[in-house]
């Protein structure tokens, strides 16, 4: 089962480190993180997604919460989902073509350069796929994801 | 104050009125040690012969004494052989501080001289660990440390110091109080939650509770002991919930797990409800896990959520502090429960420890390894303290030693380390030197920190040893008899892996019996006693014996063995 938390954590040295070894001393993959500090605090917010049994997530929420710098862990079906995608290309391409399908993703063209464009769209994680699916016949050079990022609606 | 960061360290323990630290010397650590010199007299320092030692001793001080155990150790192969000792006291939730040196801070990252991420390596086997980066931040961390190593869920807390933050001088006011957004340990359980927890007790038709080490670390013995006598309810305990109960309680049905006795076995097999006071349903209890308790709800308290449904389903959970919980839960228990209720059940299984009874066949020739434990138990004071190795004397000695009190038995359960007892046992008797302190080894275990004999004459801690010799790695070869068909690979200890005790042990300024026959162990008990010497008695026992009954590993607790095959 995929899952997403949020954690809210002490901004300290080493704290990526403690979350993190919770999946990998269970040998859990971590699917996509991102972290940030959250403005006018002390607190950074990782998002993890993540794969495995419900029950085994159970306890490594459990044990999250157990860290000393852990502040709170946030579980929920009702997140909304968000992540960023930039592709690059070759100028060779129909660029009205990109630009109008970047268009349908939240996106647009950031960049142009001597002879590549970067594109940027913003959307649902599984929008995201559709997305870099669509955008294969421009045969991109290079693809980045943020990784997902989660608030409760 | 204006003082070192080596000078924060002593003035932070003094105030956490630490009275002594175990440890070891070197480079990265030098500048506390030197601080420790000028405080002669006002803090004592035991040096061991190795750092797993120093910190298995600091170990023992605290689960004996209940307080925090402090121990030194410099930074590389200092820190690196500290682990176990560190992993030892996390699996069993002991409070230890211990402080390692560190390289200095710009030179962390450039493999330098005796440079290893330490903090990297404890953060598995720590509750929490700190890596200093200055000296402004040294007292707060301090306080912290000891804090959060008490509190909650007790455990070690490791702090790794780098050698200029021990250098440098900063402000020292050290924090009287400390509050963390992050931690807050629950301590006060739900009511509602207790009153439903109550009302399944009332209405449950058998019954039992289930006491584990948070008993112990929560000091809440006289309540479980009160609660007991109150419900009439049976009880079993857990190798490391040992002494809450009085072994002669009449509601105690021994030990649980997979070599608990048959009657607290099928108690738990049968029973509709469990009640774990502390106890976290440990793999070595359940047995085959499909098929635990699966006609028994469960009411679990914990002080750690995280050990609460872990590993069953439980219908009644209650996170707090033992302690306050049962002192909020038994007005009720008086108000609803009555005893009588559970007279059938309480007949049922008492009859389990009639009909298999917690026993063994003695004899003439050779001594029994029971026999011994229970011999020690009738000479010991009754307020004698006991460690243990890990291995079958250690289970010998949980079936077998009449104890009377939490804290009396000392032992490595969650990690089951050997070379554990000896140093352990140093450190209960730095916290109880009056007591008697006896260590009950095997004849592998001992020798994975026999350098400490060296310790104890120095610092004079005549504890004494007694080595259940069966000339093999025991517990291993037993599992190799009985599920390898006997292959015995690389268990057999005769022969040259022997080394000759009584010398060994004078060679270090200890002293030594061999003992043969039960008037043999008589008398070397005595003269050890009075020698005021680390005393190791050498027990030649019965090479084969088994610890039974046993749980087979991944079998339901009702296929519990009670007999040797062909004997009955
Ligand atoms: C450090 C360590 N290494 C290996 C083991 C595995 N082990 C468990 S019991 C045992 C045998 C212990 O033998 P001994 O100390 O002679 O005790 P006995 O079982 O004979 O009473 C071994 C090797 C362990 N528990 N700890």
């Amino acid at each position: 089962m995929r899952k997403v938390i949020a954690v809210i954590v002490e901004n300290e040295h080493g704290v990526l480190a403690r979350v993190v070894n919770m999946f990998a001393a269970r040998g859990y993959n971590i699917l996509s993180l991102t972290v940030a500090p959250i403005p006018n605090s002390d607190l950074s917010r990782m998002t993890i997604m993540s794969e495995g049994e419900p029950k085994v997530f159970e306890q490594i929420v459990k044990q999250l919460y157990k860290l000393i710098p852990v502040y709170k862990v946030i579980e929920s079906d009702n997140f909304i989902e968000k992540e960023m995608a930039m592709v690059k290309f070759s100028l060779e391409n129909n660029l009205a073509d990109i630009d109008a399908l970047a268009r349908c993703y939240n996106g647009s063209i950031s960049n142009v350069g001597e002879d590549t464009i970067v594109v940027s769209v913003v959307d649902r994680p599984v929008r995201i796929d559709n997305f870099l699916k669509a955008i294969k016949k421009f045969k991109p050079i290079e693809i980045v994801r943020s990784g997902v990022s989660v608030i409760e609606r | 104050m204006v003082i070192s960061g080596a000078k924060m360290v002593i003035e932070a323990l003094l105030k956490e009125g630490v009275e002594v630290v175990f440890g070891y010397p070197g480079g990265a650590i030098m500048q506390v040690y030197d601080e420790l010199y000028k405080y002669k007299g006002k803090i004592k320092h035991i040096l061991t012969k190795h750092e797993q030692g120093a910190i298995h001793a600091a170990d023992g001080y605290a689960r004996s004494s209940g307080k925090v155990g402090v121990a030194f150790v410099t930074s590389g192969p200092g820190i690196t052989n500290a682990v176990t000792g560190i992993a030892t006291a996390y699996t069993d939730s002991v409070p230890l501080v211990v402080i390692s040196g560190q390289v200095p801070v710009n030179a962390i990252g450039t493999d330098a001289f005796q440079e290893i991420d330490a903090v990297g390596i404890t953060r598995p086997c720590t509750k929490h660990n700190f890596l200093v980066k200055s000296v402004e931040e040294l007292p707060f961390i301090l306080k912290e440390a000891f804090y959060l190593a008490r509190s909650g869920r007790p455990g070690p807390i490791h702090i790794d110091i780098p050698k200029d933050v021990t250098i440098k001088e900063g402000k020292f006011t050290y924090p009287e109080k400390i509050e963390l957004k992050t931690y807050r340990p629950t301590l006060k359980g739900n009511k509602r939650a207790i009153k439903r927890a109550v009302e399944a007790i009332a209405s449950a038709k058998r019954p039992l509770f289930y006491i584990g080490g948070g008993a112990v670390a929560s000091g809440s013995y006289k309540l479980v002991r009160e609660l007991v006598k109150i419900t009439q309810i049976p009880a079993v305990e857990t190798l490391m919930g040992r002494g809450v109960l009085r072994h002669d309680c009449p509601y105690l049905l021994g030990m649980v797990g997979m070599h608990g006795s048959y009657a607290a076995n099928m108690g738990m097999a049968e029973a509709d409800l469990i009640i774990s006071l502390g106890a976290r349903f440990d793999d070595r209890v359940t047995g085959k896990l499909d098929e635990f308790a699966k006609n028994a709800e469960i009411v679990h308290i914990d002080i750690d959520p995280s050990q609460i449904g872990k590993v069953v389903e439980t219908k009644y959970p209650i996170v707090g502090d033992l302690k306050l919980v049962l002192e909020d839960m038994l007005p009720l228990i008086v108000e609803k429960v009555t005893p009588e209720r559970y007279q059938e059940w309480r007949e049922l299984v008492f009859r389990y420890n009639e009909l298999h009874p917690l026993t063994y066949q003695d004899s003439d020739e050779v001594i029994k390894p029971q026999w011994v434990i229970e011999r020690t138990g009738e000479l010991a004071p009754d307020d004698a303290l006991i460690t243990t190795d890990v291995g079958q004397h250690q289970m010998w000695t949980a079936q077998f030693y009449p104890f009377n009190f939490p804290r009396q038995l000392i032992t490595s359960g969650g990690l089951g380390t050997m070379g554990f007892g000896f140093p352990a046992s140093l450190g209960v008797k730095e916290a109880f030197p009056d007591r008697v302190v006896i260590n009950f080894t095997g004849d592998g275990s001992i020798m994975m920190n026999i350098q400490e004999i060296l310790t104890g004459t120095r610092y004079k801690l005549p504890v004494i040893n007694i080595i259940l010799n069966n000339n093999y790695l025991g517990m291993v070869r037993q599992w190799q008899t009985m599920f390898y068909q006997d292959r015995l690979s690389e268990t057999d200890l005769s022969g040259e892996h022997q080394p000759d005790f009584v010398k060994l042990a004078e060679s270090m300024g200890g002293i030594g019996f061999n003992v043969e026959t039960k008037e043999e162990f008589d008398r070397a008990f005595k003269e050890a006693l009075e020698s005021g010497k680390v005393a190791f008695l050498n027990v030649k026992v019965d090479r084969r014996e088994d610890v039974l009954p046993m749980v087979p590993p991944n079998s339901p607790l009702k296929n519990i063995l009670v007999f040797k095959e062909g004997q009955e």
